[in-house]
């Protein structure tokens, strides 16, 4: 085998400027494939980052229904007490949690006594939510001493663009206007602790309330809590965490829906077209390969008709000689992916000297561009195999000659 | 003893509207240890010969055995072991391996050919390299020596299987006449020290003086059969 790769890598190299230009193209597309998967996947990560770790969390628990009519923010839809203790004793023994909220989510009006609004209006156990989502305290617009309390009985965190329409600022006091399940209205005043910046963009109004505030507002005995976010251990681990806890507590009887952050926000599918898009690159990459090295293939099994009638005289296999190709489309396809990928890392290393800062709808995303090493041993396997793939035709035919043929070919 | 035995063996090619036939009925034999020479004018049939007599080709009609095998009854990979094992070539244009060096070029048999352990590998190859003259010129590439030299290496790379028949077709017809001589003598050398058949063609009247058995065809045909006693 030893002999045969020699062979194999001496006959890449006769024709120095063929295998280089057919070496750089390859080595081209493994680049573009690594870079742009970089930045797309850097990017995803990003936002899928933003978007589960301020706002959304990894998973969400909810009563049935209760998702299908999320845009009215219902209040009939909570969890029972009996079903809410059922639910967090499975989210306190399983293994794939890290952390969970409770939430009681509402819209309300909100008014400075001269101008009114309509708010949306997360209550929470601050402690629990950040550890929940840890990086919420990030778009408040505060320095917080303790993050486990950024929100407090008798204060408000009161979305940035909606405090800007209304002229408010930190310390106002406020008056939010609610009606609850039972179609009572209350209101309750409370002063505004911080601005909190929007995830969602200029048309969002999401603001934070503490739990007990809610309680009173919407004239609760107890907490009615609507959804529980869920936070993961290991975000990886999404999809089996959400099937487990699925498993657990979706009964034929029961009356919860889990549901994971792609059901929930409309980044999914912005995520599902990053991936469609890498996926399209790919594929553009298996093209340029396939092409590449069938087309070197081919040529070199025309020019060397001659030499395989002579190898082919000599006793060599008919399957030897079908190895002996093979291993040059293995060698080019290997050599350019080395090159490739060497490229193709050390561009992303240079881009991640000067991150990339930019922003995508309020948010703020610094690119700093990587790519996962299963991602690179996936482009090279792939490389690797069309290589084969596309040397297997040539190399064939290579092996099929009548060495008579062959030998007579001028 | 007898080693290619030939009987009634006829070549037909069916490679255009009208069939041709480049061998009509020959039969024939070679024995073990001979320096066999096949003359005749361009279409004779000689390549042809050459070719069934080296299991490239099978005959149309007939039975060509080498070593009592049958070459009608191997199938390509058989045929190919077979001819690794029982012959050794030597080409009119040399048809050396350019990427490999000579030292490679004669190694090459022995290394994809038949596994032989290195060190007897490299004890034979030297021995052979030594013997035609080409010791010095081992880590050449093809493309940095003359025909000559090109042949000669040929000559090595066909006898480091220990064959039992060599086969030649037209060995000197790109060399000049000094430089074909000294291939033909070398290969008479062979002969002699391996026992080794040598098979060649050519169309070099002065060559062909130097073949023990002559046999001229003419339009496929067997037509004279003449044998010498170079002694």
């Amino acid at each position: 085998m030893r002999h045969l790769v020699k062979i194999a890598v001496r006959n890449l190299f006769r024709y120095k400027r063929r295998t280089l230009l057919t070496s750089s193209l390859i080595a081209f597309g493994v680049i573009l494939v690594i870079v742009f998967g970089g930045l797309a996947i850097s990017f995803k990560t990003q936002m899928v980052g933003i978007l589960t770790n301020t706002a959304l969390g990894d998973l969400q628990i909810h009563s049935k229904g209760y998702v299908e009519s999320i845009d009215n923010l219902p209040l009939n839809l909570t969890l029972p007490g009996n079903t809410l203790a059922k639910v967090e004793q499975s989210l306190h023994q399983s293994p794939y949690v890290a952390a969970y909220s409770p939430r009681i989510k509402f819209g309300a009006m909100i008014s400075n006594y001269a101008q009114t609004s309509n708010i949306r209006l997360s209550a929470v156990y601050p402690e629990m939510e950040n550890k929940t989502c840890p990086g919420l305290v990030n778009r408040i617009k505060k320095d917080l001493p303790n993050p486990h309390q950024f929100i407090r009985p008798g204060e408000i965190l009161a979305p940035d663009n909606l405090m800007k329409g209304l002229g408010l600022k930190v310390g106002d006091e406020i008056v939010l206007i609610a009606t609850n399940k039972d179609g009572s209205v209350n209101g309750l005043t409370l002063h505004i602790s911080a601005f909190i910046e929007s995830v969602l963009g200029p048309a969002g109004k999401d603001g934070y309330i503490h739990i007990d505030d809610a309680k009173t507002l919407l004239r609760m005995n107890e907490p009615e809590i609507v959804e529980i976010a869920v936070h993961l251990k290991n975000f990886d681990q999404l999809n089996t965490a959400f099937n487990e806890l699925k498993k657990e507590m979706v009964a034929p009887e029961s009356n919860i829906e889990v549901h994971s952050w792609e059901q929930l926000s409309p980044f999914a599918s912005i995520a599902r077209i990053v991936d469609l898009l890498i996926l399209v690159v790919k594929v553009i990459l298996i093209s340029i390969v396939l092409v590449s090295i069938l087309n070197i293939m081919t040529m070199s099994v025309y020019e060397r008709i001659s030499e395989i009638g002579t190898i082919a005289a000599i006793g060599t296999r008919p399957r030897r000689i079908l190895m002996l190709f093979l291993m040059e489309g293995f060698a080019m396809g290997l050599l350019s992916t080395t090159v490739g990928v060497v490229i193709g890392l050390g561009l992303l290393w240079l881009m991640n000297l000067a991150p990339i800062d930019f922003t995508f709808g309020m948010m703020q995303v610094s690119l700093a561009p990587s790519i996962p090493a299963r991602e690179v041993i996936l482009i090279t396997t792939i490389v690797m195999l069309v290589s084969i793939f596309a040397s297997l035709q040539p190399a064939y035919k290579a092996s099929k000659m009548e060495p008579v043929d062959a030998l007579g070919h001028v | 003893m007898t080693l290619i035995r030939l009987e009634h063996v006829t070549k037909v090619y069916h490679t255009g509207e009208v069939p041709v036939t480049a061998l009509r009925g020959i039969t024939l034999e070679i024995g073990k240890q001979a320096f066999v020479s096949f003359i005749g004018p361009s279409g004779s049939g000689k390549t042809t010969l050459l070719n069934l007599m080296g299991v490239l080709d099978k005959p149309t009609e007939g039975n060509l055995l080498i070593n009592g095998v049958n070459i009608s009854s191997l199938g390509r990979a058989e045929a190919a072991t077979f001819r690794a094992n029982t012959l050794g070539f030597v080409f009119q244009n040399f048809n050396l391996i350019p990427v490999l060096t000579v030292y490679e070029n004669v190694e090459y048999p022995l290394l994809l050919v038949k596994h032989v352990p290195a060190e007897e590998r490299r004890r034979r190859i030297l021995t052979l390299l030594e013997k035609v003259g080409m010791v010095d010129q081992k880590d050449k590439y093809p493309n940095r020596i003359s025909g000559g030299q090109k042949q000669r290496v040929a000559v090595a790379r066909a006898l480091v299987t220990n064959p039992q028949v060599v086969l030649a077709d037209e060995p000197t017809a790109n060399l000049d006449h000094a430089t074909a001589f000294k291939v033909i003598g070398i290969m008479h050398e062979m002969q002699k020290e391996f026992g080794t058949t040598f098979i060649f063609s050519t169309h070099d009247a002065k060559i062909v003086g130097e073949a023990e058995i002559l046999y001229t065809l003419e339009d496929g045909v067997l037509v004279n059969q003449e044998t010498k006693n170079r002694n």
